[in-house]
């Protein structure tokens, strides 16, 4: 049996009356590519804060990379990297400011941050723009590289969330080349999305309805589940049944 | 302490490549010191005045000289008739003039009561009532002098003097006043804007999520806006030395000491500012408009606390610019040391211990 990265047992949040997540259990194996599906406001959000050790769950247990959400946040954020549908770089900086930048928050030595950085730039064709402004970037290559920047100091588990908003389907698709690349590697992948082809690239996944779990497994098994021809199918069956409205 | 380091370079690159705010950080002092210095000094110069004298007598002629080698007053026409002084003083041509008596001289010999009319344009009333003072004050002493000279009498008149600006340059008091409004405005604007950027467009998150540490988030936006700040500090009191030729008079260690503190209650001030704005543009407004008012209106510097009604005198004690201020005064202008200045310095180290931790547990509760 493979090492679980993420491990949740009966994981809740309230807030007040509101549980924005409701009893969720599920694991995740080491370079696995998971999908956290669920419409807007299903609480996918407020879990993902939790396990990147942002927020304290109200009940259940939690472990990341082998670290407990309550009491080791610290070690969790250390072993994460994290990607948000925002954009996650600094416009006004320019390609090697950012790399440097958030490689040494992280603590990437001299030695080790120049050759990080010259490998991720060769790698994005970006070796002849390093003293350009991100700003001036497209949008394609700006999420490319938040992406590398993100997983620059080679993390256990990557966050990504709705990390392809907004981007055209050729650069969707050259962007989960670049996910596939970094499980290859051995780095889990955990990633919410909106597009339901991107779903069906994702080894596993979760559909969250409510607060809850409705659905989890392979793409093949859910749609056999649901006796559906494409996940676009087993998303509208699970979502439609929603009785809590969007925020 | 070395991702601390990273961090400060990374706000550096922020406020080096954002060329439109450095322009109003060190823009704004050079502006403000040259405006205040030259445009809106209140002190006067060259005031025209007319004389009326219809007795043309040894003694008027003594006393118009005296009036004319002053500086402060340039003699516009002599031996003007009554209706055409006052049109003079309509067309704003003057703003001031004297009318001697027909028999000023006789009066001065025999009685000892000498009627002189002294009129001031009052539709200015701060230059009206300066000029007065100038005038009255040349008279006396001209009075003072004849009198020692000829008769045995001697009368015994105030001697009004300004201590610490005696020649009443409005320029000293606008220097100190120009550095506690400028050193405000810039480092609190700048520390919240430069939060509030963060949060909106989401790199705040990315930072929240690394091993960084939240509070490190913000004190290493602090740094560089410290470093620039004492370096517009710096700027500012150059500026006052060699072109307002206001010179520190006290120990300029001192002045440095306690301006860092200053600018310390500023940046915290910046945090939690930046903990209560959501967009940069509210930042923006509340430390412009909520600062640059109590600031101007409320330090003293424009217009003196004593004579505000009592609910005002309160609430000035709450804005630190006046505290600043008056430490400023008393280094740079009066030349005193510690001993006069312990008691502000101690008010503004307690108002930034306050602010910080209020805005540190504010910018905590938010996080969760």
């Amino acid at each position: 049996m493979k090492e679980k990265i993420i491990i949740a047992e009966n994981l809740s949040k309230q807030f007040g009356h509101f549980k924005a997540v409701d009893n969720i259990s599920f694991d995740v194996s080491k370079g696995e590519i998971f999908g956290f599906l669920g419409a807007n406001g299903a609480g996918k959000t407020t879990a993902m804060r939790i396990l990147c050790g942002l927020s304290y769950p109200s009940s259940g247990k939690a472990r990341v990379a082998g670290f407990d959400v309550y009491h080791q946040q610290e070690q969790i954020k250390k072993n994460i990297g994290y990607m948000s549908q925002k954009f996650s770089l600094y416009e006004d900086l320019t390609v090697l400011e950012n790399i440097r930048f958030f490689g040494g928050i992280y603590g990437l030595g001299k030695k080790e941050l120049k050759n990080k950085s010259d490998e991720l730039l060769q790698t994005l064709h970006l070796s002849g723009e390093t003293s350009k402004l991100v700003r001036s970037l497209p949008l394609g290559w700006k999420q490319k590289l938040a992406f590398s920047v993100a997983i620059i100091h080679k993390p256990v588990i990557v966050f990504l969330d709705e990390p392809t908003g907004g981007v055209d389907p050729i650069t969707r698709r050259q962007f989960w080349d670049m996910i596939y690349q970094a499980s290859e590697n051995g780095i889990t992948v955990f990633v919410t999305t909106h597009y339901m082809d991107e779903a069906s690239y994702c080894s596993r996944l979760s559909i969250m309805v409510d607060g809850q779990i409705r659905a989890i497994g392979s793409p093949a098994e859910l749609m056999e589940q649901h006796h559906a021809e494409n996940m676009d199918q087993v998303f509208f069956d699970l979502a439609r049944t929603a009785t809590r409205s969007a925020d | 302490m070395k991702q601390f380091l990273v961090f400060v370079r990374k706000e550096f690159l922020h406020a080096f490549r954002d060329r439109k705010t450095l322009l109003i950080m060190f823009g704004l002092p050079i502006v403000q010191i040259i405006l205040f210095g030259f445009a809106l000094t209140n002190e006067v110069k060259n005031s025209k005045l007319v004389i009326v004298d219809p007795s043309r007598d040894e003694a008027s002629q003594a006393l118009t000289n005296r009036i004319r080698s002053s500086k402060y007053f340039d003699i516009y026409r002599e031996a003007m008739s009554y209706a055409e002084m006052e049109a003079a003083f309509r067309s704003g041509k003057i703003k001031a003039a004297i009318v001697f008596p027909q028999d000023f001289n006789e009066q001065w010999k025999h009685l000892n009561n000498v009627q002189l009319q002294l009129i001031t344009d009052g539709s200015d009333p701060n230059t009206g009532r300066t000029i007065q003072n100038y005038l009255t004050a040349i008279i006396n002493d001209f009075r003072n002098d004849r009198v020692n000279n000829g008769n045995a009498q001697v009368l015994i008149h105030p001697n009004i003097r300004m201590l610490y600006n005696p020649s009443l340059e409005g320029t000293m008091n606008f220097v100190p006043g120009v550095m506690a409004l400028v050193l405000l405005l810039v480092c609190t604007t700048l520390t919240a804007v430069s939060i509030v950027r963060e949060r909106e467009l989401g790199t705040m998150e990315i930072l929240l999520v690394s091993p960084f540490k939240p509070v490190y988030v913000l004190l290493s936006k602090a740094v560089p806006y410290f470093i620039l700040s004492m370096v517009n500090l710096s700027v500012i009191l150059l500026l006052g030395t060699y072109v307002l030729n206001v010179p520190v008079k006290g120990s300029v260690s001192l002045l440095l000491l306690a301006s860092a503190l200053f600018i310390l209650t500023c940046l915290s001030m910046g945090l939690l500012i930046s903990t209560l704005a959501k967009t940069q543009q509210t930042a923006m407004i509340i430390s412009m408009m909520g600062m640059m008012l109590p600031t101007v209106l409320l330090t003293g510097f424009m217009f003196p606390i004593e004579n505000m009604p009592v609910p005002l005198q309160v609430i000035s004690n709450i804005v630190p610019s006046r505290w600043y201020y008056l430490i400023t005064k008393d280094v740079m202008l009066k030349g005193l040391g510690f001993s006069a200045i312990w008691k502000e310095l101690l008010v503004l180290g307690g108002m930034t211990v306050f602010l910080l931790l209020f805005s540190l547990k504010k910018f905590n509760n938010r996080l969760s």
